[in-house]
């Protein structure tokens, strides 16, 4: 095997690591914790303004395919307000694949200006896990769709320009068969938001479609061929688009803070042993988490599509994170309970955000538990069990 | 950037699955116990050229790379061969690469071995191979040494059924290099015997995870496969991350052994997750797949039930070897604390 990153990659790598150090400031850091929007469209313009974005956008020609995962790996060591921008990429990738040409030509060119941001309407109060059974409506009526329901985790929909819409148009065929994907304006009439704040201070919303028309060709795919739309959707977003090494940040500021610190026994934390067989095995997780999403990367370079790898590193980086962060606090004593902010918090307060974000990283883009369904229904070959 | 297999290595794999396949069958693994070593299989293994394919082309070897290696290991642990291959293909290289080539090492006719530490009182306490190696390289003060001497043919029963021995450090013996560059050489060979090592516990653990499909597949309780149930197809997902996962990591160890051959110096930066460096890699990866494996080995026996326990049943061997091949090293978590000091700097150093 050979792990080295073409040239082209490597520049690529430095420009963004170049931008992320002459924008991302902790002010502006400081502001997503405050505000729970977790985007900067400062740094989403000086990403466009170098044409980073448009490279990213997978299927479109632009750059290297891997590029898509050292942007969004980058943007995620670098602990910048990334969220709203990677589901936009990742969007106008599935917008690349499977839309019509006029939707590529008004989409695509608002989010990789980095103007504008997509939200995603998938889950609903309902249905979670099960999204397959959503009872969103969408029912014909000439040239146009007109949709009513109910959306949950509708992250960025109080930015968002755009929003991607799972709906149900036909309740007779199998659950699966029935569903249809729309990709619409946010100010389209009948769409309200409403906030819901989280553990993790990020804010999501809850979204409610009250007679919401749309033209037919607002459909993202094939009309009753939504569920093909979101496997190109989630293939993306499990492993590739991020949040696979959110350790690496984790791991950084505990160690700087830990070399600086005394624990209760008398010994500087980083000289403890306890300490130092944590870390490492913490640097290990994180470096296995980055070769399972660099093997995504290079399949989905390749011209597959890495649903199952993509499930098997979403399992492993979302539960080594846990149990990492789990570690950093214990291992920081009373000062990993300390907030942002507090004097003698660890981290300057990382540690304990970590703890309350960390417990959704098992839960959206697909629960650990349906994960290990698709490895062993599809990888293992074992039979259906739902 | 490559993150398979090159083709070579895909016939590299092809052969050598083959190989073991037919001729380290549970019978012969078996057979060999307690003693762990099987002297046919050894004369069949040399007739592949495997004992010295590590060895530079130019010094009468085969001149494959670490990552070639690599993927004889997986094969090897796969099928849990009762043979020191590894510990004999680094002890080969090590001598080539100082200068101390021998035809019969190479050759595998005189098996070769590691002492994974240093001696203490002119012995090298439980080396692995040790108990059939007629040369075994180890430190021994400031001097890597060759030992030229007759093996004791048998050793301490252990709980992996491997041909350990204690072996002194008298005998006809050739030193190789002293000073820093003794501890350099012998780091190296560590670094690859960790590498190659790793790599045999991929295949015990992906070996492990195949014998529980069958298994589950075909046990019927409560009227259907035990594998119809979420809680056992849940535990049995995991093993194919820890799996894949620990296999990239082996091969990044090798990939950065041959660069370091090549001259390429690797590096380390971990507050960005960028590491290349072969030392730190290599001990990654020996941690992380002998807690793999250890993990993959159980869960896959427990889903036997009582037959897993059971002697009649394959997959107790491949439990005790997945322990036994790491711990005759050491503790994973002892040497986590060693990586500490390459990772973050020895204590007391600066932030």
């Amino acid at each position: 095997m050979d792990f080295e990153l073409p040239a082209h990659v490597i520049e690529f790598r430095n420009t963004v690591k170049r931008i992320i150090r002459e924008v991302v400031t902790p002010e502006m850091i400081d502001e997503m914790h405050t505000s729970g929007t977790f985007n900067s469209y400062a740094l989403n313009r000086a990403l466009a303004k170098e044409g980073l974005l448009e490279r990213a956008v997978p299927g479109m020609g632009m750059g290297d395919p891997l590029e898509l995962w050292i942007l969004f790996n980058e943007l995620e060591k670098s602990g910048a307000p990334y969220d709203g921008i990677s589901t936009s990429i990742m969007v106008a990738g599935v917008v690349q694949q499977v839309g019509t040409e006029a939707q590529k030509k008004a989409v695509i060119p608002t989010v990789t200006s980095g103007e504008a941001l997509v939200c995603m309407g998938y889950s609903e109060p309902d249905y979670g896990s099960d999204v397959a059974s959503i009872v969103t409506r969408a029912v014909r009526d000439g040239d146009e769709f007109v949709i009513n329901g109910a959306k949950m985790w509708t992250t960025m929909a109080h930015e968002a320009k755009w929003l991607i819409l799972l709906t149900r148009t036909d309740t007779e065929v199998p659950k699966h068969k029935g569903l249809t994907m729309f990709i619409l304006p946010m100010s389209t009439p009948g769409i309200t938001v409403e906030p819901v704040h989280t553990m993790g201070t990020e804010r999501t919303n809850a979204t409610f479609y009250d007679n919401v028309r749309v033209p037919v060709d607002a459909v993202l795919g094939e009309i009753n061929g939504g569920w093909r739309t979101m496997a190109v959707a989630l293939a993306f977003e499990r492993g590739v688009m991020g949040g696979t090494n959110v350790a690496v940040p984790l791991l950084r500021h505990f160690r700087k803070w830990a070399a600086q610190h005394i624990g209760n026994d008398g010994v500087r934390l980083i000289d403890d042993t306890l300490v130092r067989e944590r870390l490492a095995r913490i640097a290990i997780d994180n470096e296995v988490a980055k070769l399972l999403t660099q093997r995504s990367a290079w399949i989905a370079a390749s011209g597959g599509l890495p649903g199952l790898e993509g499930s098997m590193t979403k399992v492993f980086a979302s539960e080594a994170y846990q149990k990492a962060v789990r570690w950093c606090q214990q291992m920081a004593g009373p000062a990993g309970l300390l907030q942002f902010h507090e004097p003698t918090a660890a981290a300057d307060g990382w540690i304990e955000y970590d703890s309350r974000h960390s417990p959704v990283t098992t839960i959206y883009g697909g629960t650990s538990e349906i994960n290990r369904n698709n490895i062993a229904e599809r990888h293992l070959g074992l039979p259906k069990a739902r | 950037m490559r993150l398979g297999l090159t083709d070579d290595q895909l016939a590299i794999k092809e052969v050598f699955a083959g190989f073991f396949g037919k001729e380290s069958t549970p019978a012969v693994v078996r057979a060999a116990e307690p003693g762990g070593f099987d002297a046919n299989l050894w004369r069949r293994v040399c007739e592949t050229g495997a004992p010295g394919m590590g060895v530079a082309a130019g010094m009468g070897g085969g001149g494959a790379s670490l990552g070639d290696l690599a993927v004889v290991a997986e094969e090897f642990g796969r099928n849990i061969a009762p043979i020191p291959l590894i510990d004999h293909q680094v002890a080969a290289r090590t001598l080539a690469s100082l200068g101390s080539a021998r035809t019969d090492v190479t050759d595998g006719e005189t098996i070769a071995s590691l002492a994974l530490r240093p001696a203490v009182d002119g012995s090298w306490w439980l080396v692995p191979g040790g108990s059939v190696a007629g040369v075994t390289i180890g430190l021994d003060g400031d001097e890597l040494v060759a030992v030229e001497s007759a093996p004791p043919a048998s050793g301490p029963r252990n709980h992996a059924a491997q041909a350990l021995a204690d072996r002194s450090t008298t005998g006809a013996r050739t030193v190789l290099a002293s000073g820093d560059s003794a501890r350099a050489a012998f780091d190296r060979a560590s670094n690859e015997w960790k590498t190659l090592t790793a790599a045999a516990l991929v295949g015990i653990g992906d070996q492990s995870l195949h014998m529980a499909l069958d298994y589950v597949g075909t046990r019927i309780q409560f009227g259907k496969p035990i594998g119809a149930f979420q809680a056992v197809q849940q535990s049995l997902a995991d093993l194919p991350i820890l799996i894949d996962g620990g296999r990239l990591l082996a091969h990044k160890a090798a990939w950065a052994g041959d660069n370091e051959v090549a001259g390429i110096k690797g590096h380390l930066d971990i507050d960005d997750n960028d590491n290349s460096d072969f030392a730190v890699l290599a001990g990654m990866a020996f941690v992380f797949n002998a807690d793999g494996a250890a993990h993959a080995t159980d869960r896959a026996l427990h889903f036997h039930g009582g037959y897993g326990f059971a002697e009649e049943y394959d997959i107790q061997l491949f439990y005790r070897r997945a322990r036994g091949w790491a711990l005759v090293y050491d503790d994973p978590s002892r040497e986590c604390v060693r990586l500490a000091d390459a990772i973050f700097g020895p204590r007391g150093s600066a932030a």
